[in-house]
């Protein structure tokens, strides 16, 4: 029997906490007496692989901190853990791992321990799973949620902001928005080689919003958002007008306890490029910046020298509890990279948090409580402590003599765990004056059939024909568009039966642009918005329950069995019939000059008679 | 001075034009082919130059450093196309996924028409293998595709084995901002054509394929690689597509500025670039390359594996590996790092490649001819049929008696409707049965005569192009008694402005098929009239008919490639030609056969009509 220390860090999974309670106490308003209520606890895997011994100390509740939060005991072990991680990586090689399955473990134990939350307070989590893909890549995403139980409407101004980010707040109070989504997407998620992200998002960018019914002038409303947001993510939100917003009916449901939910709009800007310049805001919104934490690892060289980089903001509010009388809000920011096989690992199945980010994590955020969680897959039922040089860690220990130890690692041919439902969506036909959109929806369940939500935007300088629209559609809700004003709406509530293929075509034409309409790359081609498919079996949970990691529940729902998706096809890129624009200047100058000199002057000589007239005859007035 | 306005100078201007017309026309005629000709002098044409911005002052560096490996997968691959007998389906999809590939494949089968003898097949049935590069970060909205054909015995494995390699070293590149197709395509052009067809799914010539599972975007630019042995001295690019489409220059102008940066000879139609353009052999060598483009050009067949493409709007072009006996060889990986830096380049484009000329030809690799130079020469052939119009209108007294007095438009000898109308339906009925006789008769003819399925054809296609000569072509007498010197004139003016469009048309899509048909038709079509002398009017119609001057063009480009032919093989190769032209409009939707058919021939029989008028 060989013992043997394994690196075979599946689902890593760094999880932590912290429980802030800011209780304002001030009569006059002038002094703040801060209690903070900080929890350390630890959080232990099954496995019993815990690599933080610390003793919760929830018995010291409320601690008059003027000092200085206690220095996380975990700290040290997360530099060794991932230390070890990176040290073990480039040693042993040998992480080959099974990948389509989340063993997720959940405990109890900390639900039971927690004290009824206080009231008005915010707390702070963060979370990194790293997942490798059957392909050979690795998934990373990170998840940083703040949760704070104040209300931001019926009046009460809200003026202290503690995690929460003022300016995010201050766009809620001042547009009354209920519910705000922002993805910025560079790549197109893989699903048949990826699987199912946490998180689906279109490429580019999407905005996403719900707003109270309190609004008086929704479409200024929206425009000042989208203006807004655009400062603040530092993105082209702004090129979101009416063309390319649309309101559904029925394809977006709110995904928290949205009361009063009056408006909703949905923009999607496919051509929205991502890069560091989005990233540096978007850290920023972080309580701890990019300074420590997991935010360390957000190298933007590293994370942009990915195959897909999806970063994201959802504002919700949830309930605060499982009586639901009164609501939180909820800011989730993820942040979903996939690093790739063939460029970054040279071909070989292994990767360390050094090798991804080429950075490692040195420093817990002292806003949040630091509980690591490693899941080790196989999973193995020996762990051994033992102490190298002073140093003491745990271990699991691998049986190299038994098969089973291998017999979990898939062959490199084996077929990986087909996602449940993809898209894909392409143009046909050649020419420009028409063409046909197809859109394929591929349902892989062997014996469930889905009804399917489909949503498609199209924008108004594609004409559809919507008589050629073949659909296998129970019901249709389409919305012609406008030249210049607004897009083509169609939604689509199609039945998928199990294993299958469904196709929508629609025929379109192609319309002719004003000039000045034109980008300033015409032969680019105009993009098309993805499609959108939703599962419509969607059952929200909207309560906050904190004994689930987070990733687990990036939207949670009541049951196992039904959660929630989506489905986005890739956009399309259709080329306009386009003037060669450098005709333009051509086309005027010639026919100008050749109209006002040669064709006056020659039609004159064609057509009159000169006479001499005579000299006399002329009366020339006097004055 | 009020030229058009005073009766007397409009009179004046219309005598002086009837006089000189002939001269006039003899004069544009010479003019027109002198022109054409001094295109191909070098001072007259224009150097090529990279209009794409995105492609131009970029810095690229190759550093592709497979070669040798790439000829040991050639190799491989060689081996078990042998030993599965044809595409290696199962081998190639496991070497694409082995280098980070998404990989695809696509059967298709097809049945020709008739069987094709020159590549031995009828019932084709094969499969396309191709693996998607996915760009890292990109929504796959576009895509670049480079292909290699999987080719019969051992023609083209060097190029198999370098797209394979290529495949393998883009893998490992960050470059990319378009996914890039690897498409590997069983025989040649069927299978481009039932790939294309799936990828962009249509169906024009009613092929048989299964639909394509991935696909990354709309395609902005495709080459195609054709390598059979593993060293090269040059490099041929060829261009000419479907119906005689090109490429955008700037591909053309891509491919040169590599080869010079690298250093391989690059050729195209198979002929170095010369620099002595001031001597007689200088100006005949460019002379020759360019009218072996034009004669390419004007046979409208894809002239290799990227010639689908063009319909697509997709720029696309062969490189086709050529070892000779030349000293300098160039190694593999040369030419794969030629690819690299192209594909680098075309990588780096923002739009579809749009800067530069569509409508060209080129007397070497680094001149070309654009529109604005070429189409005078069309235009003064042209002329000489507006001129004869306006001829006859003078003789045929319609515009005298519309422009003297136009109140009275009294014309007792005027032409009916019906003696015009018919010649010109028994015309169009016989373009109609040649068009549709020949692959509809053959099965009939084979029973009957002692000859294969494709003589069938082209024999059948032949008789009927002769027996059209020799119709009844005086219909117009039973039905109107004698024919009258106003009927001819009416019907030469109906046929000369019919011919004028249609030359026009055709010049204006594919300037070479028009060239050379106006240099054949122009002629009889100016000055064929019913007086002239029967038996030598007739020998020179017919010597300048559409079928004779395929027939020469036959022979002039087995000159030109310098694989000069016997009359007998000459006339073999016609008859394969024509069973060709036939296949190609069947099999990828070429219009050159149905334009000679179904309009050209017609209309050469109205002036045949014309010749034998009584």
């Amino acid at each position: 029997m060989l013992a043997f220390v394994l690196c075979g860090l599946v689902y890593v999974f760094v999880t932590a906490d912290v429980q802030e309670t800011n209780q304002v106490k001030d009569a006059e308003g002038q002094t703040h007496a801060v209690e903070e209520e900080r929890q350390w606890e630890a959080t232990e895997v099954e496995t019993n692989l815990s690599l933080t011994d610390t003793p919760s100390d929830n018995e010291a509740d409320h601690v008059q901190t003027c000092d200085r939060p206690p220095p996380p005991p975990a700290k040290d072990e997360i530099q060794e853990a991932a230390e070890e991680v990176r040290r073990d990586s480039l040693e042993t090689n040998i992480v080959d791992v099974p990948s389509d399955k989340v063993d997720h473990v959940s405990d109890t134990k900390k639900t039971l321990d927690d004290p009824p939350p206080p009231p008005e307070k915010d707390r702070f989590q963060e979370e990194l799973v790293i997942r490798p893909l059957h392909s050979g890549d690795t998934y990373a995403s990170f998840q940083f949620r703040t949760l704070w139980d104040t209300d931001f409407f019926r009046g009460n101004k809200v003026l202290y902001y503690q995690l929460f980010p003022k300016s995010l707040g201050q766009v809620i109070s001042k547009f009354s928005v209920s519910e705000l989504h922002i993805s910025f997407t560079q790549g197109y998620w893989r699903t048949m080689q990826w699987g199912q992200p946490f998180l689906p998002s279109p490429p580019g960018a999407e905005l996403w919003e719900w707003c109270q019914d309190t609004v008086t002038d929704v479409d200024i409303a929206w425009k000042e958002l989208t203006n807004v947001l655009s400062g603040i993510v530092c993105a082209s939100l702004n090129f979101i007008d009416s063309t390319n917003t649309v309101q559904p009916s029925a394809s977006f449901k709110p995904l928290g306890v949205g009361n009063g939910n009056a408006f909703s709009a949905n923009a999607v800007l496919p051509r929205e490029i991502v890069c560091t310049e989005n990233l540096t805001p978007w850290k920023k919104l972080l309580p701890c910046g990019a300074k420590t934490g997991l935010a360390v690892l957000m190298n933007s060289e590293k994370v942009f020298h990915s195959s897909f980089y999806s970063q994201a903001l959802h504002i919700t509010p949830v309930c605060q509890d499982w009586q639901c009388k009164s609501t939180a809000w909820e800011l989730k920011r993820t942040l979903n990279v996939v690093f790739d096989l063939h460029s970054s690992g040279q071909g070989k199945r292994e990767w360390s948090l050094f090798k991804m980010f080429s950075r490692t994590l040195t420093e817990a955020c002292p806003l949040r409580h630091c509980g690591e969680q490693f899941e080790l897959s196989p999973a193995t039922p020996l762990l051994s402590q033992a102490v190298v040089l002073g140093d003491r860690r745990t271990y699991s220990v691998y049986d190299l003599t038994n098969q089973a130890t291998f017999g979990q690692m898939p062959a490199e041919s084996g077929d990986m765990l087909r996602p449940l439902l993809h898209g894909e969506r392409y143009v046909a036909g050649y020419g420009l004056p028409t063409g046909e959109i197809h859109t394929l929806v591929y349902n892989h369940h062997t014996y469930r059939a889905f009804p399917v939500l489909l949503l498609d935007t199209v924008p108004w300088y594609l004409r559809l024909y919507i008589h050629t629209l073949t659909t296998p559609a129970i019901y249709i809700h389409y919305q012609p568009s406008k030249d210049r004003l607004q897009p083509h709406l169609l939604e689509m509530l199609v039945q998928l039966p199990p294993n299958s293929v469904t196709e929508v075509t629609v025929q379109f034409e192609r319309a002719l642009l004003k000039w000045t309409e034109y980008t300033p790359d015409p032969n680019h081609g105009f993009y098309v918005g993805p499609l959108l498919a939703v599962p419509s079996v969607v059952a929200m949970d909207t309560n906050s329950t904190q004994e689930r990691p987070l990733f687990s529940s990036f939207f949670p729902c009541k049951e196992e069995s039904s959660y929630f998706m989506r489905v986005y096809t890739e956009p399309l890129l259709v080329n306009l019939p386009t003037p060669d624009f450098s005709m333009p200047y051509n086309v005027i100058c010639l026919t100008c000059t050749v109209m006002a000199v040669g064709y006056g002057s020659l039609y004159n000589l064609l057509t009159h008679t000169f006479q001499v007239e005579e000299p006399g005859l002329r009366c020339v007035p006097l004055l | 001075m009020g030229l058009l306005s005073d009766p007397n100078r409009r009179r004046a201007l219309t005598k002086l034009l009837t006089r000189l017309n002939a001269p006039i026309c003899v004069m544009c005629y010479l003019a027109g082919v002198a022109w054409f000709m001094g295109l191909a002098f070098e001072p007259f044409t224009l150097r090529t130059y990279m209009s794409e911005n995105a492609m131009g002052s970029t810095m690229v560096e190759e550093r592709f450093p497979a070669g040798e490996r790439a000829l040991a997968t050639g190799r491989e691959f060689a081996a078990h196309k042998k030993k599965v007998g044809g595409m290696p389906v199962d081998w190639l999809v496991k070497t694409m996924q082995s280098r980070g590939l998404e990989v695809f494949t696509q059967s298709f089968t097809r049945k020709l028409p008739f069987p094709d003898e020159n590549k031995e097949r009828y019932m084709v049935r094969g499969t396309n293998v191709y693996g998607i590069l996915r760009a890292p970060r990109a929504p796959r909205t576009e895509a670049l595709v480079l292909s290699a054909p999987c080719s019969e015995g051992n023609n083209n494995n060097q190029a198999v084995g370098l797209l394979l390699g290529l495949a393998q070293y883009f893998r490992s590149q960050i470059h990319w901002a378009k996914d890039i197709i690897f498409l590997v395509n069983e025989h040649d052009l069927i299978g481009m054509q039932a790939w294309l067809e799936g990828y962009h799914h249509t169906n024009t010539t009613g092929g048989d394929w299964s639909p394509l599972q991935g696909r990354g975007g709309s395609i902005q630019a495709a080459l195609s690689l054709e390598l059979s042995s593993d060293v090269i001295t040059s490099l041929d690019l060829v261009l000419e597509g479907l119906n005689g489409q090109l490429p955008n220059l700037d591909l053309a102008n891509l491919f040169y500025a590599f080869c010079q940066k690298i250093g391989v000879l690059c050729t195209i139609q198979g002929k170095l670039q010369r620099n002595d353009w001031d001597t007689t052999s200088g100006y005949s060598h460019a002379a020759q390359t360019m009218m072996l483009m034009v004669l390419k050009q004007a046979s409208g067949r894809p002239w290799g594996d990227h010639g689908l493409f063009l319909r697509y709007h997709i720029e696309a072009a062969s490189i086709r590996g050529i070892n000779s006996f030349r000293q300098y060889k160039t190694d593999t990986t040369t030419i794969g790092r030629l690819l690299e830096g192209m594909y680098r380049k075309l990588n780096n484009l923002l739009e579809r490649l749009h800067q530069s000329y569509f409508f060209y030809l080129m007397p070497s690799l680094s001149r070309f001819v654009s529109i604005g130079y070429y189409m005078p020469a069309f235009g003064l052939l042209a002329v000489i049929l507006l001129l004869q119009v306006l001829n006859l209108l003078v003789y045929v007294g319609i515009i005298d008696s519309f422009l003297l007095s136009p109140s009275v438009l009294h014309q007792p000898s005027s032409p009916g409707v019906l003696s015009i109308l018919t010649p010109v339906v028994i015309s169009h009925m016989t373009g109609v049965a040649l068009y549709t006789l020949p692959i509809l008769s053959q099965e009939m003819a084979v029973q009957h005569f002692p000859v294969s399925e494709t003589e069938a054809v082209v024999l059948t296609a032949i008789a009927i192009y002769t027996a059209g000569l020799a119709l009844p072509h005086n219909t117009h007498r039973l039905l109107q008694g004698e024919g009258t010197e106003e009927g001819w004139r009416v019907l030469k003016l109906v046929a000369l402005l019919y011919l004028a469009v249609l030359l026009g048309c055709t010049a204006l899509i594919n300037f070479s098929l028009g060239f050379i048909l106006a240099l054949s038709l122009v002629p009889i079509a100016a000055f064929i009239t019913p007086h002239t002398p029967k038996a030598l009017s007739a020998a020179i119609m017919v010597l300048l008919s559409p079928g004779c001057t395929l027939l020469y063009c036959v022979f002039v480009f087995q000159e030109l490639q310098e694989t000069p032919v016997s009359l007998q093989d000459g006339w073999m190769l016609f008859l394969s030609v024509i069973s060709q032209g036939i296949l190609d409009h069947a099999l990828y939707g070429s219009l050159v056969y149905p334009l000679l058919a179904l309009l050209i021939y017609p209309c050469w029989l109205l002036l045949w009509n014309i010749l034998f008028w009584k």
